[in-house]
């Protein structure tokens, strides 16, 4: 690998692994809202 | 299927990892804003109340699932897609992307979007989900499209069943209303799309895709938008027939319905001639958009000033 490539590769990997994180979290939140939400129907 | 080395694999052979945009891509997020606004009217004018939370859980649900079978929409045509020049660029036949990846993705986005709406909302509209998600990715793209010219139709039920879910996330029950807002969009698609098709050079031929005008010609397309709009009209009028709604909706279907009647006219009435501009078309295609846009606004701002007491 170029250092090019190995600069691209780990910027895709960092971008993917934020947007995997960031809809994990997103997710985790959601569903402790719909928790609470449903616990007080 | 062309493959670019810098995008999917480094020169030493590593594969490069998929950016993120890409899977995106495959979403179709353009659809994805007509499926939203649609599910949105179908909660919000659905009698009862559901939390917001709720809401947008099943709204959110409702897009994950079209999201998920327009990947595999994507990634059962990549072959035709890498054949016509307005989807050549896409992420499977621009090389960006492996195949499993997107079918994978797919599989995992329309699973995620069920269980969601089974877990948050209730079975019945998850049913239903998987039933749309089933019926676009496998019924449409891989068994109808390719063989049969009336595939818009069939393609717009797929379509339809947003605000129809959008609904029942919040009844509960499958009654009259829910599936006449899936007859609307169900029998607006085909005036819609083929007035498009009509003055759109697309490369649907060239890849074998079986599109009405380019199988039947013009003139049986020109009088199946006629005969579509016409079956349209009652069906957007009857929500405020059967009772449904009040004047609200009812005066502006009616409106939206004649001037719909009036400029399908002349394209179901007249031939292309040389040098022609195509503008009833043009003109039919973009009040096709604002039509569906405006009707379900409608539907909205009947339902909320009913249950706000604004009117009887």
């Amino acid at each position: 690998m170029t250092p090019e490539e190995q600069a691209e590769f780990e910027r895709r990997r960092k971008a993917r692994n934020y947007v995997v994180a960031g809809t994990l979290l997103f997710f985790v939140v959601l569903f402790y809202a719909i928790t609470i939400v449903r616990m007080g129907d | 299927m062309s493959m670019d080395a810098t995008t999917t694999s480094t020169a030493s052979g590593t594969p490069m990892p998929t950016e993120w945009r890409d899977f995106f891509t495959l979403t179709k997020p353009r659809v994805m804003t007509l499926v939203i606004f649609t599910a949105i009217c179908g909660v919000l004018a659905a009698p009862g109340s559901i939390h917001p939370v709720l809401g947008f859980t099943a709204i959110l649900a409702i897009s994950m699932g079209a999201g998920g079978s327009a990947v595999l929409n994507m990634w059962w045509e990549a072959d035709i897609d890498a054949g016509m020049k307005r989807t050549m660029n896409r992420p499977l036949p621009g090389g960006r992307m492996r195949r499993e990846d997107a079918r994978d993705f797919g599989i995992f986005l329309s699973a995620v979007s069920v269980a969601l709406m089974g877990v948050a909302i209730g079975w019945l509209a998850a049913g239903l989900l998987a039933l749309a998600i089933v019926y676009y990715a496998v019924i449409y793209t891989m068994w109808l499209k390719p063989r049969t010219p009336q595939n818009i139709v069939i393609g717009g039920g797929a379509g339809a069943f947003p605000p129809m879910i959008g609904w029942i996330a919040v009844t509960g029950e499958v009654t009259a209303m829910p599936i006449l807002l899936f007859a609307i969009i169900f029998f607006w698609t085909p005036p819609h799309f083929w007035a498009l098709a009509l003055f759109v050079q697309s490369d649907y031929a060239k890849v074998g895709i079986p599109m009405l005008p380019v199988v039947a010609g013009e003139k049986p397309t020109r009088r199946q938008i006629w005969w579509y709009t016409l079956v349209l009209a009652p069906i957007a009028i009857a929500p405020w027939a059967i009772g449904g709604t009040s004047w609200i909706y009812g005066m502006t279907a009616v409106t939206l319905s004649a001037l719909f009647i009036l400029l399908a006219w002349p394209v179901g009435q007249r031939m292309r001639s040389e040098d022609d501009k195509m503008l009833p078309e043009k003109k039919l295609f973009k009040f096709s958009i604002y039509y569906l846009f405006a009707l379900f606004a409608a539907l909205v701002l009947d339902r909320v000033a009913a249950y706000q007491g604004w009117i009887a």
